[in-house]
């Protein structure tokens, strides 16, 4: 039997991207949040509660890209330079929000203020920096030869505003969840307004996001069936999985906002974005640089990626249980004294 | 191909490196030091280990968290500014980057969080383990990243197809290269010196200020230990990595000793100003025959000079150059420091006890960063004008981006790094200043500074300007 490498890294590196999605997801939301906090004290505390994990989550991101580039690298070299000024712009809001985790308990009166705006500024730029390569991933981008060749802003157009709204406004949800499920007391009612807020918009934009996708892109239309005017039932049905769980999701999150559930929430968020990018990514499978090249294309040498996958069978499952266990270390509600300053 | 977009990419590169080269070398060794002060503190149950290990780890996080946040550019900018070198080097390094990721990110960054955050989390047992991960991580992050960079320097184990594209045909000579295991030990015993010689220069600068303090001298004891057996060591491994820089490589050496000639015996410049349009040494102030003895062990050897290679295939000259000096130079300094240190151990009441002693330790304390990025420069420059050695040139490698965007990407990343990186260094010489008692004491809780330390008489500031 011969395994279909470039199929088993396809999946990997979704999962890396979901996986990046979901958990720096929420710890980028609570930075987005930040400005909405009621006092010091409250900011203290949404901070401590991402502290001990924010590192781990965002190691999915260099997986990400160190795993795009190992394993399908004419992906990685077209749409990098494609989306060059989002995807620096995300690596410079990174740097300023990552930094802010350390320097913000080492400034003073200013250095602290100054410390806190660059948290919160760079989540949140971060965070449409995302939406902007998402957006002008699933827009497309020009080929000649398997290496860009477009303009250095085809990715800015309404469409990809629109994402990188929709994804902001999506980190902040989960930011928002993942404060009801690990916060006591004030901090953890206004989470629950801010939760309550973000859903709304959230589901939303989702809706827009949804519809602006069939409309720009017919190539994405003629997939869940929408071609000229008609649709196909027998393509859109099983597909309808997808929306029907992003219902389910918001009903979860709606559930358990209603319910004064903890964690329900957040779990009810997640299934939002699973909805919601499985729902992108059946617009644009199986090609990995939308919609010239497919991931066949773009995989690496056969022996490559066999030297890794036996690489990620020894280390992905340890990977996975560590991390669940440092999760498991710092689980429960965030008190005042979770720093170790 | 545009060459503005090659210049300001290469720029670019060579900036967000040279920045982030500065934390892995530090914490690298800061990780091993932290392994070593929570062991001795476990077996020996002595407070001054633990109030050692507590003081720098708030260094430590500083410093982590700027190598994490400048690291996470260079795994896209691989890709943004050398996106041919991207497609055509992966099907061979590519998966030594993947398991750079699986092996040390992922360990380093989640044990991290249980290191500072898990102290009254996990038993000191576990918690011992964590740090020992930690370590273990860095040095695992270190091969890989090393091993990728030495098959860029000297590439072995691949063949070239009929398309152009490389195939990896044999892993175990891909990954350990032939220049790799010397460069392996270099880069390592760089950051273990690195670090030793920032330990003794803070703990050196408290001494000098109180010179009982107890944590600080046992502290600069150990840095002393380390720098005594690693700086003689770092000159054995950089005279091997040289001899294979002078097999696999002729015209970087050529460059590093500024040789012209081929000839034998030839002389050792220990100053000099190459000029590349005359191919000659402007002037230059040499030792006969020690050139050949130094580089092949041989004073009658005969060693290329750069004329032998067309000019188009030699590196830029001067900078190598000196930069190569300057490493070799501190080198030196840092032999000489560590047996100063041993021998003032050694005779008198020890080295807190000579004041110019504590004062050089203090000067010596950038000595390690600056060796760091001066060897980096040999060697990358040195590499010139290729990326991967006699395979891709640089000006081949780089993405089809326009200069404009580079240019804006590049004054972004110097004026935000700017900010950063000097802020980040005014913490960490402030809790330095602080020292490793006050730094190290658990502050009461809505207290940010520890009572006693010199800030406590300065107001607290429980409100935040917005």
């Amino acid at each position: 039997m011969t395994l279909d490498l470039p199929l088993i890294w396809a999946g990997l590196i979704a999962t890396a991207v979901l996986l990046y999605v979901l958990l720096d997801g929420f710890d980028l939301g609570v930075g987005i949040l930040f400005p909405f906090a009621r006092s010091p004290a409250d900011r203290d505390v949404m901070m401590d509660s991402i502290a001990p994990v924010w590192d781990g989550n965002e190691t999915w991101l260099v997986l990400g890209g160190g795993g795009l580039f190992a394993a399908f690298p004419f992906a990685y070299a077209a749409l990098t330079p494609a989306l060059y000024i989002p995807i620096l712009l995300m690596l410079m809001a990174l740097i300023l929000r990552g930094v802010a985790f350390e320097f913000r308990l080492r400034g003073r009166r200013r250095g602290k203020a100054f410390w806190t705006a660059a948290f919160a500024g760079g989540s949140l730029t971060a965070a449409f920096a995302q939406g902007l390569v998402l957006g002008g991933f699933i827009q497309g981008v020009r080929l000649q030869d398997r290496a860009f060749a477009g303009g250095a802003f085809d990715w800015l157009t309404p469409y990809s505003l629109l994402v990188a709204t929709g994804l902001a406004v999506g980190y902040a949800l989960l930011g928002a969840t993942w404060l009801i499920w690990r916060t006591a007391d004030e901090l953890h009612g206004h989470a629950r307004r801010w939760a309550r807020i973000a859903a709304v918009a959230v589901a939303g934009l989702l809706a827009a996001v949804s519809v602006a996708t069939l409309l720009v892109h017919p190539r994405v239309a003629q997939r869940w069936g929408f071609a000229d005017g008609a649709f196909d039932l027998a393509r859109l049905g099983p597909l309808l999985v997808i929306p029907a769980l992003g219902a389910v999701g918001l009903a979860v999150l709606a559930w358990g906002l209603a319910r004064r559930s903890h964690a329900g929430p957040f779990v009810g968020a997640v299934l939002v974005f699973l909805s919601g990018y499985l729902g992108l990514a059946v617009g644009f499978f199986p090609n990995i640089v939308p919609y010239d090249m497919s991931f066949r294309q773009a995989a690496s040498a056969d022996n490559a990626l066999a030297l890794m996958l036996g690489g990620v069978v020894l280390l992905l499952p340890a990977i996975l249980a560590y991390t669940v266990w440092v999760y498991w270390v710092f689980r429960g509600k965030v008190g005042a004294d979770a720093g170790y300053h | 191909m545009d060459f503005d977009a090659l210049l300001l990419s290469r720029l670019q590169f060579a900036f967000t490196i040279a920045f982030h080269i500065i934390f892995p070398s530090f914490t690298i060794g800061l990780a091993s030091y932290f392994a070593v002060l929570e062991g001795l503190w476990l077996a020996t149950r002595n407070e001054t280990f633990k109030t050692l290990y507590l003081f720098w780890i708030k260094i430590f996080a500083l410093s982590f968290g700027m190598g994490v946040v400048s690291g996470v550019v260079m795994s896209y900018e691989l890709g943004t500014n050398w996106s041919v070198f991207s497609a055509k080097a992966s099907p061979v390094i590519g998966p030594l980057f993947a398991f750079e990721v699986l092996a040390a990110f992922f360990l380093e960054a989640s044990f991290l969080g249980v290191m500072l955050f898990g102290w009254k989390k996990v038993g000191p047992r576990l918690h011992f383990a964590a740090s020992v991960l930690v370590a273990f991580g860095t040095l695992t992050s270190a091969f890989w990243i090393i091993s990728a960079n030495s098959w860029m320097q000297h590439p072995s184990g691949f063949v070239t197809l009929a398309d152009g594209s490389l195939r990896a045909v044999d892993w175990f000579k891909v990954i350990f290269s032939p220049t790799f295991p010397e460069r392996l030990a270099h880069m390592v015993l760089a950051a273990y010196l690195t670090t030793a010689l920032v330990v003794a220069a803070a703990s050196a600068w408290r001494l000098l200020k109180r010179p009982e303090e107890a944590e600080s001298c046992m502290a600069l004891r150990m840095a002393i230990g380390m720098c005594v057996i690693v700086a003689p060591l770092q000159l054995l491994v950089g005279d091997l990595s040289g001899k294979e820089v002078l097999r696999v490589q002729p015209a970087k050496l050529a460059a590093i000793e500024a040789f012209w000639e081929t000839r034998r015996e030839q002389p050792f410049h220990i100053a000099a100003w190459p000029d590349r349009k005359t191919e000659a040494n402007r002037w230059e102030i040499s030792i006969p025959r020690l050139g050949s003895l130094i580089t092949a062990g041989d004073a009658r050897a005969e060693i290329k000079g750069l004329k032998a290679f067309a000019p188009q295939d030699r590196p830029p000259v001067a900078v190598v150059f000196w930069a190569f000096r300057v490493m070799v130079g501190l080198g030196v300094a840092m032999i000489g420091l560590g047996l100063w240190g041993a021998w003032l151990c050694w005779r008198r009441a020890g080295p807190a006890t000579s004041p110019l002693f504590l004062r050089a330790a203090v000067a010596m304390g950038p000595a390690g960063f600056v060796a760091v990025i001066c060897g980096w420069i040999v060697a990358e420059v040195g590499r010139q004008p290729y990326v991967i050695y006699g395979v891709l040139r640089t000006a081949d490698a780089v993405s089809p981006v326009a200069a404009g965007p580079v240019s804006v990407s590049l004054l972004a990343f110097m004026a935000l790094y700017a900010v950063v990186f000097s802020v980040g260094g005014l913490y960490i010489l402030r809790l330095i200043a602080e020292g490793p008692v006050a730094g190290a004491a658990e502050p009461a809780p809505g207290l940010q500074r520890a009572p006693g330390s010199a800030l406590a008489a300065a107001p607290q500031e429980p409100e935040e300007g917005r």
